[in-house]
């Protein structure tokens, strides 16, 4: 039987769209407001999906204290209520777009030890939403 | 007429439905200490129960017919999802009136497991391609059976 379990948690962060291997009217041609030189913030809602086999005893994919301990340690607290561009590692030289967050949540969720990652799909906003399922994943949804 | 010319003519289609119920249930393991049982299960083995407002969407996929552009009729999979699980869920106990969980943990896996099993066999047009089962807003699980 395939199944995957899915928790949903939310993060809010600052970031500014700006590459520094453009010019500023590049810039602001193409990122718009996101270019803001403050930068803005987001509510982020974060979707992440495991699969593996259900153990008899507790009925789970992966208990899910363990899997919010794990989401919390590895990303929440590095990204809640931050800067993404300083605070972020990766930020600092990577545009902080969603397509590039679900690349480094991905990464950084990958090594959780009792279930196999399958995917992870951020909502920058209600409006839009980026899922990211590693390289060589081809499992259908 | 309908169709004509459209290459896409005769490709799958998924189509969702979405119904709500409510039940109780608690996680207990028979097998274990009432201390492992709360290390493992925190709250949720608490055995006076607690309940959640289900949310389950049910995902058809097929060849829409050519008479009729349907998958399959909605009142169809309606009556079904009534009879299969509203019938046997809401309002409900999942550890003690839903036979086809006695001894499994009632899981979100497991309902959607259970859930897949109980409309598999049912859904004669088209096929079922998943079970979607929140439990509350931030979690719900998807079953697809023992292929796609």
């Amino acid at each position: 039987m395939k199944l995957h379990l899915t928790r949903r948690y939310a993060f809010a962060a600052a970031h500014r769209l700006h590459s520094p291997a453009l010019t500023e009217e590049e810039n602001r041609r193409i990122y718009g407001k996101c270019c803001n030189p403050h930068g803005h913030g987001h509510n982020y809602s974060v979707e992440v999906t495991v699969s593996g086999p259900v153990d008899p005893a507790t009925g789970m994919i992966a208990n899910l204290t363990d899997l919010d301990a794990f989401v919390g340690r590895e990303v929440l607290d590095a990204f809640d209520h931050k800067n993404l561009n300083e605070e972020i590692p990766v930020f600092r030289t990577a545009v902080p777009t969603t397509e590039n967050l679900c690349l480094e949540i991905f990464t950084r969720l990958r090594a959780f030890p009792a279930a196999r990652l399958e995917h992870v799909r951020i909502e920058e906003t209600g409006q839009n939403s980026f899922e990211y399922a590693g390289e060589t994943q081809g499992s259908a949804r | 007429m309908e169709g004509q010319g459209n290459s896409d003519w005769g490709s799958m289609i998924y189509l969702t439905r979405k119904i709500e119920f409510s039940a109780a249930h608690y996680y207990h393991n028979p097998a274990w200490t009432p201390e492992e049982n709360r290390r493992v299960f925190g709250k949720c083995a608490n055995l006076n129960s607690h309940g959640h407002n289900y949310v389950l969407e049910v995902t058809v996929a097929g060849t829409p017919d050519p008479v009729t552009g349907m998958v399959l009729d909605l009142k169809e999979l309606k009556e079904i999802l009534e009879r299969e699980i509203m019938e046997r869920m809401d309002h409900r106990h999942l550890n003690h009136e839903v036979p086809e969980l006695a001894g499994k943990i009632p899981t979100t896996e497991n309902v959607a497991a259970t859930i897949w099993n109980l409309l598999q066999p049912k859904i004669t047009k088209g096929r079922l391609h998943r079970v979607r089962l929140y439990e509350n807003p931030d979690l719900f699980v998807d079953c697809y059976g023992d292929g796609q």
